[in-house]
């Protein structure tokens, strides 16, 4: 397994405003135990790829990244207001933002950094830790107000090499906000990424997150997000093409009576290994939590899905449903899904439920009983099963990936 | 409509086939010529549906031994969608719900390769629109439930209705109509069974498969096959549908057993 000190011996001396970040993550990440098979959140690991990503070395400007350039992606749909968290851009602090939204200062983000990765009780994360001890590309805004425009944040991905950033947005009072975050992947790049939210009170925010990787790119992520009262939270996740992706959704409702809704699609293909280990604690009563897991395995892929749901004692009235529905499409795939509810409180509504299937053989015969070949039924059923996550990403987000080849073997479900 | 010296559109010759190990249909014979309406009639369990099915080509049902001759056609080394492209339509007695996929694209989609096999030009998404409203009249059907996701949610009456209106953008040669009156409310029948009636042309022909005489009642058959133990054992006229009213199955079953003993 990854050997801590030889990496960190590898990574570049700290600097940039996230150096004392990185010098706490280097210290602290020899005592935290490093991914094994031993450890349940590991088990289903392909360890030997997560060893890989972190031989990559670390993306600074001049990284090579043709492939990202901005006039190869999709146009945004007016008015989305787009920010490149590229090292090759010129500063971020250079870009005019819309009304409404700033750049947190030097002095906040030493105060604010951290606290939602602390209320997640995410510090003795090992994904996390590896994330402090290497990002030096951090985009931290305070947003307020009703009429924000939608926010579209690309994090480009460099030719071999690791892209580690960190992400802070912290929504007022009464804020609404569209958000998109899109991790691109090529060439055998990786990313590493916290992203950190903090809902205030009453404060809504629709959250897209996609990362749709050429089968050979790799993603480590963790949206950690906090909410306080009357906040509305709704994230709507898509992985697909990753050599190995996991994405480590964590919500905490600190004061109850919060909404959160998890949607989420992950597609692997070919060798791909695709895992979504999502954690919702509820630490106040009467929260409300409605999650949608889906899974589409194609030839000898492997997704994985864990779902933890606390409730503490003190967490009476939640009404939490989670649903983890998989597509098994092939003999070779490999599907784990797994629910972890942890219900301490008596007065709770929980209810949960996975399936593993494959497609419908009455549902492809009533299709090609009109005619219509059995490839092309395959295909509009998966876009069917996929279309009720897909239909909740924000800001058009479609454009940004391509769903009609999913299929490579298709006769196989058959 | 009987029509003298019309063409022989379907025929069916000593058809066996089973599920698994268990054999549902023991020699059925049957022709249909253009022009014609068959009723097919029998208690549950005959063979009727799987009768139906295996036209369209089910694929859990094995044929082993006999043969389905559609417009000269070898029908059994047919895939199920190039049996429709030829103008095989089948409606289903239990419409499946596919949720997620948008009804008016699937209609679209179907539309487009049975007329492509027509040599006709397929149609834009705006000439479909206006093709498809058009057609919604034959079934009195609201145009809200082309927005929705193929019979989701739909009602019993909602599901036969988009049943016919693909049977109508479809123009097929033959229509088996498997069940189409269970689960419907007076009025809904009359209207399935009005499109039904309007849909029928002397090119074309019709195989209902019913228990019951209120659907013939709104469309006329030209014959009455009844259905028992995996075999057509009596045809008749229109009158035979009445006496089965009149007199239910056990008749046939006792021909049944009369043609086991001997």
């Amino acid at each position: 397994m990854l050997n801590s000190n030889e990496w960190l011996t590898s990574l570049p001396d700290p600097k940039g405003k996230l150096k004392e970040v990185q010098v706490r993550g280097r210290k602290s990440l020899p005592n935290i135990d490093s991914p094994s098979k031993k450890n349940e959140i590991w088990r289903l690991t392909n360890l030997d790829r997560l060893k890989a990503i972190f031989d990559l070395p670390i993306a600074f400007k001049g990284s090579e990244s043709e492939e990202n350039r901005a006039e190869y992606w999709p146009d945004s749909p007016e008015p989305v207001f787009r920010i490149s968290l590229d090292p090759n851009e010129d500063s971020i602090e250079s870009i005019k933002l819309p009304e409404g939204i700033r750049l947190l200062n030097n002095n906040e983000i030493e105060q604010i950094l951290g606290h939602v990765v602390n209320r997640c009780e995410c510090n003795n994360n090992w994904l996390v830790t590896i994330n402090k001890a290497s990002s030096y590309h951090l985009l931290a805004l305070k947003i307020q107000g009703r009429s924000i425009p939608p926010l579209e944040i690309i994090m480009p991905s460099y030719r071999g090499r690791l892209s580690s950033t960190r992400v802070l947005i912290i929504l007022e009072e009464n804020t609404e906000l569209d958000l998109l975050q899109v991790f691109l992947g090529t060439n055998n790049s990786a990313h590493s990424n916290i992203t950190e939210i903090h809902l205030d009170q009453e404060a809504k925010l629709n959250h897209g997150v996609i990362a749709d990787g050429d089968g050979s790119s790799s993603l480590m992520g963790q949206i950690l997000v906090e909410q306080k009262t009357r906040s509305e939270y709704y994230l709507t996740n898509v992985l697909k093409g990753l050599f190995l992706g996991r994405l480590e959704p964590y919500v905490v409702q600190s004061d109850g009576k919060a909404k959160t809704s998890l949607r989420g699609l992950q597609i692997s293909n070919k060798l791909e290994q695709i895992g979504t280990y999502s954690n919702i604690r509820f630490d106040g009563p009467e929260g409300d939590l409605d999650q949608l897991q889906k899974a589409v395995a194609t030839d000898s892929s492997h997704c994985v899905f864990n779902g933890q749901i606390i409730v503490p004692r003190h967490a009476q009235r939640t009404n939490a449903s989670q649903l983890s529905r998989n597509l098994l499409l092939s003999s070779r795939a490999r599907i784990d899904t797994k629910p972890e509810l942890a219900i301490v409180a008596d007065d709770v509504r929980c209810t949960h439920g996975a399936t593993v299937s494959q497609l419908q053989d009455e549902e492809l015969f009533y299709m090609r009983s009109r005619g219509i070949s059995i490839k092309e039924s395959m295909q509009m059923l998966l876009k069917g099963y996929c279309e009720d996550v897909l239909s909740s990403l924000p800001l058009k987000a479609k454009r940004w990936f391509e769903i009609d080849q999913l299929i490579t073997s298709s006769k196989e479900s058959t | 409509m009987i029509i003298s010296d019309s063409k022989l559109i379907l025929e069916i010759k000593n058809l066996h086939a089973r599920i698994e190990d268990k054999p549902i249909l023991k020699g059925v014979n049957l022709q249909v010529k253009e022009g014609e309406i068959h009723a097919l009639m029998g208690r549950n369990g005959s063979g009727k549906s799987t009768l139906a099915k295996i036209l369209a080509g089910h694929p859990s049902y094995k044929i082993t031994e006999g043969q389905i001759t559609f417009q000269d056609k070898n029908l059994l080394t047919l895939e199920p969608e190039e049996r429709a492209r030829m103008g095989i339509f089948l409606g289903f007695q239990y419409p499946v719900e596919i949720p997620g996929v948008s009804n008016l694209e699937f209609l679209r989609v179907a539309t487009n390769t049975r007329r492509s096999a027509r040599q006709q030009e397929e149609l834009d998404t705006f000439e479909f629109e206006d093709f498809v409203h058009s057609k919604l009249e034959v079934v009195q059907m609201d145009p809200v439930f082309l927005e929705r996701s193929i019979n989701e949610g739909f009602s019993g009456g909602e599901k036969k209705r988009n049943e016919i209106l693909q049977m109508a953008l479809l123009e097929p040669i033959i229509s088996i109509l498997d069940e189409t009156d269970s689960g419907l409310d007076i009025d809904a029948l009359r209207i399935v069974a009005s499109g039904v009636n309007q849909l029928s042309s002397p090119q074309t022909a019709t195989l209902l498969i019913t228990h019951y005489q209120r659907l013939l009642n709104e469309i006329t058959p030209d014959f009455v096959h009844v259905m028992a133990d995996g075999e057509i054992q009596r045809t008749g006229g229109s009158e035979l549908a009445l006496e089965l009213e009149k007199s239910g199955y056990e008749w046939i079953d006792r021909a049944v057993k009369v043609g086991e003993s001997e």
